[in-house]
């Protein structure tokens, strides 16, 4: 969406004012994310402890977090969770946003249960299932119980299965967020569309796919790269259902340097690591910039 | 009247704000040293805090002239991170508890300051009052560097209704004592058939995750064996008793004898609403249990191979790293811990043994039913090798109850816990020692 050329370009002023209004948020952005990125990175190239300033050490961290099995181990399972979690989400918020949108009575009580689980903090949604995967006792398996099912499958317990029950837990508590954005987007939808294809004899799901999607599209892309990017953030309800086991098979590369820096006091390698996970964040994003933009460009 | 404009009201609202901003930095630069503030960090939330709590304010009651701030921290490694962050900005508070096994990542960093001889003496924080080999962990470099509180071991609870019908109790009502892997798994097959649902229940997975590594290291040093060399430098476990222990571990859950899927609070929720006959965890969860009004009682961990060992860490107090300390202050410090020590036998309430032993030896003590019934375990106390990485909430304990929860689980053998086990210790021996 680059301006037109052509364009008539208004008269040069030099206008300070709306530098003025951007002012206070230029300094806190400055002081608590720029300042701190230049630290943390002066930081990894030292072997600073939690107990003494450490000494300059070049490229070493660097070298030893990519020989760090755990260093790769953790960075899979972040993108596992990335890539378990971000379709569900987005697909499960579509799906939501679709049936309240067509539900008209009693809409409220959808919309706020849909919405609800999002406004909980993480340890209460990570305590809630936590006994819900309970072996035996748990909800889950009572609920597979009523069913006649006995399946014994190990929710937190077992390094195949802990994964899915996470990327579960945190459907269930953070899908309302896309789906509030996909039913803001579906209401903005002028009604004259779909009149129009109906009078031509286009049924629901004709409309549905030829209407209503193709005119999501900007959300969809917005929400799949706000989902992505949450869910490379992954930490607290992991930290908090499974501490990263079974067997670590959950550890997430945030949890590791969490446990390189404050539970081992190495702040030099765990900063680290969280550059090298920054590097690869940044690939993420601009591939998805360029896989996003095309399309809209072209259009 | 003159109207006040908003911007007049936004500019004073800013101008607080940044003034109150400034005074929050320098709250804390100006150390109080007079001996007549004393600022206290401990990590006891749950039964434990509210003891804590009345102790203290029983210390304000006794010393009105001493103003005590005391601060609780969430337990684990986020206390830990703020208690060495705080030596080591040498303006920390005045003292701090401090898990004994993990001093050897705190004395030798200079986060603590030793204790003065002389004034200990005083005090009478001396070494025949507490047990050798506590009192042996509280050095560093010939110093003392850490007063003992408590010792907390790893404990068998029994439900005695239970353990009655299975004819597991003596005329006294008291288990009889359970020797040897035998006897240990018939005692927990018969508590089975009682409850109808679980022997033994016990933490096999979750967050916590340690009790793999507390069971395991219980067991393998009743069998004598060490984990590392004397130097604490390399690996010194011994294949053919680690096994033993693991594959007694595995056979536990595999026979059905204990749960093969539990984590902490399941595990103690199961054993509090009745449904198990045996219980394994710390001697901290008296008070939990004593609330639930489940029929119980505590022992010794049995004896299942050679001796009677049971893996124990303990609660002692410090002095985190000050610049300055005078002794006017140092007095103060002093003063609340020998009255905490002195008045321990209200901390034993909580189910962990007081560590100072004219406390241990009273009457009042040995009073306390089922807290004293397990005391004598100081004797045999399995603790961690004095290395930086060991102690409560370190990583060795969470890698080895990561590496050992799978032979309980079943999802692997003795064998392949052993080796996850190895692999573990020797990626902490390889890791540079962030403390030194």
């Amino acid at each position: 969406m680059a301006p037109h050329p052509a364009r008539t370009q208004p008269t040069r002023r030099r206008d300070w004012s709306g530098l003025l209004f951007v002012l206070p948020f230029l300094a806190f952005f400055a002081l608590f994310l720029v300042w701190p990125l230049v630290l943390g990175l002066g930081t990894s190239l030292t072997d600073t402890t939690l107990a003494k300033d450490g000494q300059f050490v070049g490229l070493a961290n660097f070298g030893e977090a990519l020989d760090d099995p755990v260093v790769w181990s953790s960075l899979w399972h972040t993108l596992l969770f990335t890539l378990l979690s971000t379709p569900l989400l987005v697909l499960v918020g579509l799906v939501f946003a679709l049936l309240v949108h067509h539900l008209t009575p009693a809409r409220w009580l959808w919309r706020l249960s849909f919405f609800a689980p999002y406004l909980l903090p993480s340890s209460a949604v990570s305590l809630i299932f936590v006994w819900i995967f309970q072996p035996d006792f748990g909800m889950a398996d009572g609920a597979l119980a009523a069913l006649g099912l006995t399946p014994e499958i190990g929710w937190l317990s077992d390094p195949a299965v802990a994964m899915f029950s996470i990327v579960l837990a945190t459907t269930w508590w953070t899908v309302g967020f896309n789906f509030l954005l996909y039913l803001a987007a579906l209401q903005a939808i002028p009604d004259t569309y779909h009149e129009a294809a109906a009078l031509d004899g286009a049924g629901g799901w004709r409309r549905l796919w030829t209407i209503t999607l193709p005119l999501l599209r900007r959300t969809t892309g917005l929400i799949v790269v706000l989902q992505i990017l949450a869910s490379l953030k992954v930490f607290d309800q992991i930290y908090q259902m499974t501490a990263g086991g079974p067997e670590q098979s959950t550890r997430p590369v945030l949890l590791y340097v969490y446990q390189a820096g404050f539970t081992n006091f190495r702040i030099g390698y765990a900063s680290a690591i969280s550059y090298v996970f920054l590097g690869l964040v940044l690939v993420v994003a601009l591939v998805q910039l360029r896989l996003f933009r095309s399309p809209e460009e072209a259009a | 009247m003159s109207p006040i404009s908003r911007r007049a009201v936004l500019g004073g609202a800013l101008a607080v704000g940044a003034a109150s901003a400034l005074a929050g930095c320098s709250a804390g630069a100006g150390l109080a040293d007079d001996g007549r503030s004393l600022r206290y960090w401990d990590l006891f939330t749950g039964g434990d805090g509210a003891t804590m709590r009345a102790m203290l304010d029983a210390f304000r009651a006794e010393h009105p002239e001493i103003d005590l701030e005391a601060v609780t921290l969430q337990w684990g490694p986020t206390y830990y991170t703020k208690l060495a962050m705080a030596g080591a900005g040498g303006r920390a508070p005045d003292v701090a508890v401090l898990h004994l096994a993990r001093l050897p990542g705190y004395a030798p960093a200079g986060l603590l300051d030793p204790f003065d001889p002389d004034l200990l003496a005083e005090f009478d924080l001396t070494e025949e009052n507490f047990p050798a080999a506590v009192w042996q962990r509280a050095q560093y470099n010939g110093q003392v560097y850490a007063i003992p509180l408590d010792t907390h071991p790893y404990v068998m609870y029994y439900n005695v209704d239970v353990c009655r019908e299975a004819g597991l109790l003596d005329a006294d009502d008291q288990l009889i004592p359970l020797r040897g892997p035998d006897a240990v798994l018939a005692a927990f097959t018969a508590a089975k058939q009682v409850t109808g649902a679980y022997g033994l229940v016990t933490e096999t997975y979750g967050t916590d995750g340690v009790n793999p590594w507390r069971m395991w290291w219980t067991l393998y040093r009743q069998l004598g064996g060490e984990l590392l060399t004397p130097d604490g430098r390399d690996l010194a476990i011994d294949d053919a008793k680690a096994l033993r222990a693991l594959t007694f571990m595995q056979q536990l859950t595999s026979s059905g004898a204990a749960i093969r899927e539990a984590d902490g609070s399941g595990s103690i929720a199961l054993f509090s609403s009745g449904q198990a006959g045996f219980m394994w965890q710390g001697d901290w969860e008296v008070t939990t249990l004593l609330a639930s009004g489940v029929p119980f009682s505590m022992t010794r961990f049995p004896a299942v191979f050679d001796n009677a060992s049971a893996q124990a860490d303990g609660h002692s107090l410090v002095l985190p790293h000050r610049r300055t300390r005078s002794p006017a202050q140092a007095r103060a410090t002093y003063q609340l811990i020998a009255f905490l020590l002195r008045h321990s036998v209200t901390w034993a309430e909580g189910g962990h043994v007081p560590a100072y032993q004219p406390v241990a030896r009273s009457a009042e003590y040995r009073a306390l039913r089922p807290q004293s019934l397990y005391a004598s375990v100081v004797e045999e106390l399995a603790l961690d090798p004095p290395v930086w990485f060991a102690g409560s909430a370190s990583t060795l304990w969470l890698e080895m109850g990561a590496a050992l929860s799978p032979v309980l689980t079943g999802r692997a053998t003795p064998a392949e816990g052993l080796a996850a086990a190895k692999a573990a210790v020797r990626r902490l021996l390889a890791t540079p020692n962030p403390v030194q």
